[in-house]
């Protein structure tokens, strides 16, 4: 698998990234020396060996169903650009 | 199998659902916030929900058996190793970036959900999986020209979304799908089934057909808000797909929306990336590891369910089919009958024939709930006590009734206040009727020349004369010992 210049852009416009035109070139070897690196592993034969999800052999942790958070709107606001009555404002993303 | 007719011949529609359902619970699923609805603009946000930098989730417990819960309701599989993953998109109201959703690997299972059509036949719809996700914030866009307002009391909520299998051939079955779903959740406690305030939405998947062929192309209607609507989009979408094949056109995969006040569905503008969601598991969080045990537990706790219920109605209380239905598709309406019948203390067959005619009636016309009807349980039981023990028939007791659901009162006080007792006294209706025989002598010789429809005549009569309080089948039996 190997990337191009319109991957690039495409990978950047979905992550919202700003990349200038001619950075692209230089970031498709990157990516393409990575992609290499991982392909690497496919060389291994992992038939019958469960996926690793954690270093740790660990159950992950539960809450109990009870309210202990909230209440404080104006701390959820405070470092939005923007905000009236509670809510944050953005510029209109309607259809 | 229901077909449509168009100018080329007869369209099949092939329809699958997406149903958002929003588990009952106090918390959300991955933080400690309030999971209420409504409440001043986000008020019950935590940090979390926010998407603040550095936070972690940390999952409900509650949530987690909910699920559980509603996958055994719908008869399906309980994957016992299920994995959160991230859904990554960006809109305004999703702070993240991501939905933690799960993909590859859902909670739930296969499963199947049994319909009762109107015609009283039963289809069976396939469950295709149930997973857990987060729900988004809210995005108000009529509060300025220019700007949209964004509130994440919703953001974070514990949705449930249950995928039928293209199962689904007429919006009628759709309607009796999405209602029986509710009534399932309900019965479980899972979700309270309120599509006004969102708690259940629904995505429709529709395709048309000529019957045999292979599936056509499918579009999905989004964020169709109640039973009606998902209805009327249906009829609008499947015309349409029909009109643009048959005018040569091809049906574009797309996401439409649903324009409950033309009652038609549009495009959404569509992003060429649309839908590159990038899945991933979410590095914040292990994979989920159940327990069969607790499975089994959580199974054997599971209340009695819809199904069941009207299965154990037919069967030990000898209720037609329809009756049963009636009577358990919603929770409450089958703990209210279940309550009169007390048990094997009183006729089910009677009861039934109460509930879903006379009280039926009276709650209808007045609008009231169930749980604030003037007549509860106790007092319809009392008033069908005077029916079955021969105090008062069953036409007067129809009066009382209407009179109870007026001022409350008890069947036995209005009987006793208003002297609505049945003559129940061979004596006195002996008497009565040797009167009326006596009174009308050219009536008698006609019954006697063999016209035995007279006979209705003379019970008329007697009741009138008794203002229908008389015994209406010792009036029968004496009358006819009399005139044969």
């Amino acid at each position: 698998m190997s990337v191009d210049r319109t991957t690039v852009a495409k990978i950047a416009k979905l992550a919202r990234i700003r990349v200038p035109e001619e950075n692209l070139d230089g970031l498709a070897g990157e990516l393409n020396n990575i992609l290499g690196w991982i392909e690497q592993l496919s060389e291994l034969d992992t038939d019958g060996v469960e996926p690793m999800t954690s270093v740790v052999a660990m159950i992950p942790p539960q809450r109990e169903d009870t309210v202990t958070d909230g209440g404080r709107p104006e701390d959820v606001v405070r470092n939005a650009p923007e905000s009236v009555g509670g809510y944050f404002v953005v510029p209109k993303v309607i259809e | 199998m229901a077909l449509i007719e168009g100018k080329t011949g007869q369209w099949e529609m092939v329809i699958g659902l997406e149903v958002h359902a929003q588990v009952t619970s106090e918390s959300k699923l991955f933080s400690g916030a309030s999971a209420t609805f409504g409440g001043e603009p986000n008020a019950n946000v935590s940090m979390v929900d926010a998407a603040m930098p550095g936070m972690l989730p940390v999952l409900n417990r509650r949530s987690v058996e909910q699920a559980v819960k509603t996958g055994l309701g719908l008869n399906a599989k309980i994957n016992l190793t299920s994995v959160f993953e991230r859904k990554n998109y960006f809109y305004a109201d999703l702070p993240s970036g991501y939905q933690i959703s799960q993909h590859l690997h859902p909670i739930v299972g296969e499963g199947t959900v049994v319909l009762d059509m109107a015609d009283g036949t039963t289809r069976e719809v396939g469950i295709e999986r149930l997973h857990l996700e987060q729900d988004a914030g809210k995005s108000l866009h009529d509060q300025h020209p220019s700007k949209t307002y964004i509130d994440l009391n919703r953001s974070g909520i514990t949705l449930m979304e249950i995928v039928s299998k293209p199962d689904l051939r007429t919006a009628e079955e759709v309607g009796v799908y999405l209602a029986k779903l509710r009534s399932i959740m309900r019965y479980l406690g899972t979700c309270d089934g309120n599509m006004e305030e969102g708690s259940m939405r629904c995505d429709v998947n529709l395709s048309v057909r000529k019957p045999g062929d292979p599936l056509g192309t499918r579009t999905e209607t989004k964020n169709v808000n109640s039973i009606r609507f998902v209805k009327l989009a249906i009829e609008h979408e499947v015309h349409r797909q029909i009109a643009v094949i048959e005018e040569g056109g091809r049906i574009v995969q797309e996401t439409r929306l649903f324009d409950s006040v033309k009652g038609t569905t549009r495009a959404m503008r569509s992003k060429e990336e649309a839908h590159d969601y990038r899945y991933f598991p979410d590095p914040d969080l292990l994979p989920l590891v159940l327990d069969q045990a607790w499975v089994d537990e959580v199974r054997q706790a599971l209340p009695e369910l819809p199904d069941a219920k009207k299965r154990r109605f037919v069967e030990k209380l000898g209720l037609s089919p329809y009756d049963a239905g009636v009577l358990v598709n919603d929770k409450e309406t089958a703990a209210f009958y279940e309550a009169v019948i007390a048990g094997d203390k009183r006729d089910a067959k009677l009861v039934a024939n109460w509930v879903t005619g006379d009280f039926f009636g009276a709650l209808n016309r007045s609008g009231v709930a169930l749980s604030e009807a003037p007549v509860d349980a106790d007092k319809l039981g009392g008033l069908l006590d005077l029916v079955s023990d021969g105090t008062i028939s069953g036409r007067i007791a129809k009066d009382v009734f209407e009179e109870m659901w007026e001022n409350g009162k008890t069947a036995a006080d209005i009987v006793e206040a208003k002297g609505l007792r049945q003559i129940s006294d061979t004596g006195a209706l002996e008497a009565m009727v040797d009167k009326v025989i006596a009174e009308n002598p050219g009536q008698v010789e006609q019954i006697k020349a063999g016209n035995e429809k007279l006979l209705g005549w003379f019970v008329g009569q007697i009741m009138k004369a008794t203002q229908g309080k008389a015994n209406p089948g010792m009036v029968n039996q004496l009358l006819r010992k009399k005139l044969s």
